[in-house]
């Protein structure tokens, strides 16, 4: 079993994070990870994406063409990555910064504002935390206890308000991946 | 030890010092300047020397220095850097000294871009510098990999007293993977590497004898002596061709009818499309140089078996690995060769498109 993903979106709404918890998490489920990250003269408002694998067999290219799922968190991901998810995959949108959305129909479409959801939850920059609990609540990628657990132990000492939210926007995600 | 997430950068560079490195010049580039950043953050603090030059040029020859004093040394570049090290490389080659130096290849020529490519072959592989050198040459394609080649790299450097190459690309500096690292060198395993090269290296003359000193140089004005040196230095190469040859094998069978030849990221993606044509019931080698000096020659060659009508090289560049393939093949079958370059990288799908043409 092999699961591709791309993430995308403007830089700093935490784009890359989402790949790399998903690949830490599924590492720690004993599976397959690789992480690539688009780079180059980027910066905060540009654009920014990642591809992710977790598997079961030994990962051979890291580099994704046909997602299984794609988390847009802003329009122009949609534009550049919509058509090549695959048939059945799974597209997850922010509402809030994708206006025109998705007009694909063999594909499932998850859309929620996500922007708004952060904002009620107290901190716009747990956006990307709602993405990884929709991802968790729809495929069952990786367990939430493995995100709970990898965000506690560098989080709690620190930062352990930030934590909750953190942990109150997966479990949210999750809800609206599971409707 | 529990495997850690990290980009190839950083687990090469934490390798090295887990290998003993404890000295490491550079001067800073995309895509590899993670490698250098976590030098910054961690020689320090396992009591070694990070020093950030005021050039590649400068770089290198610190490393010359270091290397003269017996000691583990490492720098790193992205390609524009590495062609400003050329010289020093060469004459690190000339004075017969154990170094590593990472390649974290972008697009060339010239400035290029910072995405990832495989044009350095030609330099890596047939001289670079000026004069008649070889480098060892190490190209991983994993993460893993990667840091796996910063030991193997100071072993091969110290065994031979030859610079050692190890030749990544932005797509391997910049990816994450989960990496299991050996344990870190124990002082006493630190006191043995810093003593195995008193027979020659610069060291503090402890009984004030003269005949004792060591010269490090790699300037020989007489040329019956420089005849001499670089005969030897051929001879030692032959050995290395004959002992330090690395390659994978990857699906290769009596049954395949093409057979691949990729190195580094290429090979990764090669994979993939030979992993989809299995499923379909199509059977496709490949052959991995790991060592791309010392060329797996022989390995290419074998691999032909009796079926395979013709060979496909895959590369990041405009085919500077085919003549090493042509070489391998013997003219046997027709070698084909497809690449991408200015830093894209190509997909799955456009290999596995150009493989199942060489089916109909």
């Amino acid at each position: 079993m092999k699961t591709e993903l791309i993430c995308a979106g403007f830089g700093g709404q935490g784009v890359l994070t989402i790949g790399k918890f998903i690949a830490k998490a599924g590492m720690k489920e004993g599976k397959n990870v690789s992480w690539l990250p688009s780079y180059g003269p980027e910066m905060r408002g540009g654009t920014a994406n990642v591809s992710t694998v977790v598997a079961d067999e030994p990962i051979a290219s890291p580099i994704v063409s046909y997602p299984d799922i794609l988390v847009a968190l802003n329009q122009p991901s949609i534009d550049k990555f919509g058509d090549s998810v695959r048939e059945n995959g799974v597209m997850i949108i922010n509402t809030n910064m994708c206006p025109h959305g998705c007009k694909r129909t063999d594909i499932q479409i998850i859309s929620a504002p996500m922007s708004d959801i952060a904002t009620e939850i107290g901190s716009p920059m747990v956006l990307n935390m709602i993405a990884i609990g929709i991802i968790i609540g729809k495929t069952g990628l990786i367990k939430y206890e493995t995100m709970e657990e990898d965000l506690t132990s560098f989080m709690k000492a620190k930062n352990p308000e930030l934590l909750e939210k953190n942990l109150i926007a997966i479990k949210h995600g999750m809800e609206i991946g599971k409707q | 030890m529990a495997k850690i997430l990290m980009k190839g950068n950083e687990a090469v560079a934490e390798a090295a010092i887990r290998s003993g490195c404890r000295l490491y010049f550079a001067y800073p580039i995309t895509p590899q300047s993670e490698l250098i950043e976590y030098m910054a953050k961690m020689m320090p603090k396992v009591g070694g020397t990070f020093l950030q030059a005021e050039s590649e040029v400068a770089a290198i020859n610190m490393v010359y220095g270091a290397a003269g004093c017996g000691k583990r040394v490492m720098t790193s570049s992205s390609s524009p850097g590495i062609s400003l090290k050329m010289e020093g490389i060469s004459y690190i080659a000339g004075a017969e000294l154990p170094c590593v130096i990472v390649n974290v290849q972008r697009g060339g020529p010239g400035l290029g871009d910072i995405q990832p490519a495989q044009g350095d072959y030609f330099q890596a592989t047939k001289g670079g510098g000026h004069g008649d050198y070889r480098t060892i040459v190490l190209a991983p394609n994993s993460v893993q990999e990667f840091a796996d080649m910063a030991s193997e790299a100071f072993e091969l450097a110290d065994k031979y007293r030859t610079p050692v190459m190890i030749l990544a690309d932005g797509m391997l500096g910049q990816m994450m993977e989960p990496v299991e690292f050996k344990t870190p060198k124990t002082q006493e395993e630190m006191d043995e590497l810093g003593n195995q090269h008193n027979s020659w290296c610069i060291r503090p003359n402890e009984d004030g004898d003269k005949k004792h000193h060591h010269e490090i140089n790699s300037l020989e004005i007489d040329p019956h002596v420089l005849e001499q040196h670089v005969n030897e230095l051929y001879e030692k190469y032959a050995v290395i061709e004959d002992k330090e040859i690395r390659y994978e094998s990857y699906n290769v069978c009596d049954d395949n009818e093409v057979l691949c030849v990729a190195w580094g990221t290429s090979s990764r993606i090669v994979k993939s499309a030979i992993n989809e044509l299995k499923a379909e019931g199509k059977n496709v080698g490949l052959i991995r140089p790991i060592t791309v000096w010392p060329y797996p020659y022989e390995a290419v060659k074998n691999a032909l078996g009796k079926k395979v009508k013709s060979v496909y090289v895959f590369e990041l560049n405009t085919g500077q690995m085919l003549d090493d393939v042509k070489i391998a093949v013997e003219g046997k079958v027709p070698v084909e060769f497809w690449g991408k370059v200015g830093g894209i990288v190509f997909t799955p799908a456009e290999i596995k498109a150009k493989l199942e043409a060489c089916f109909k």
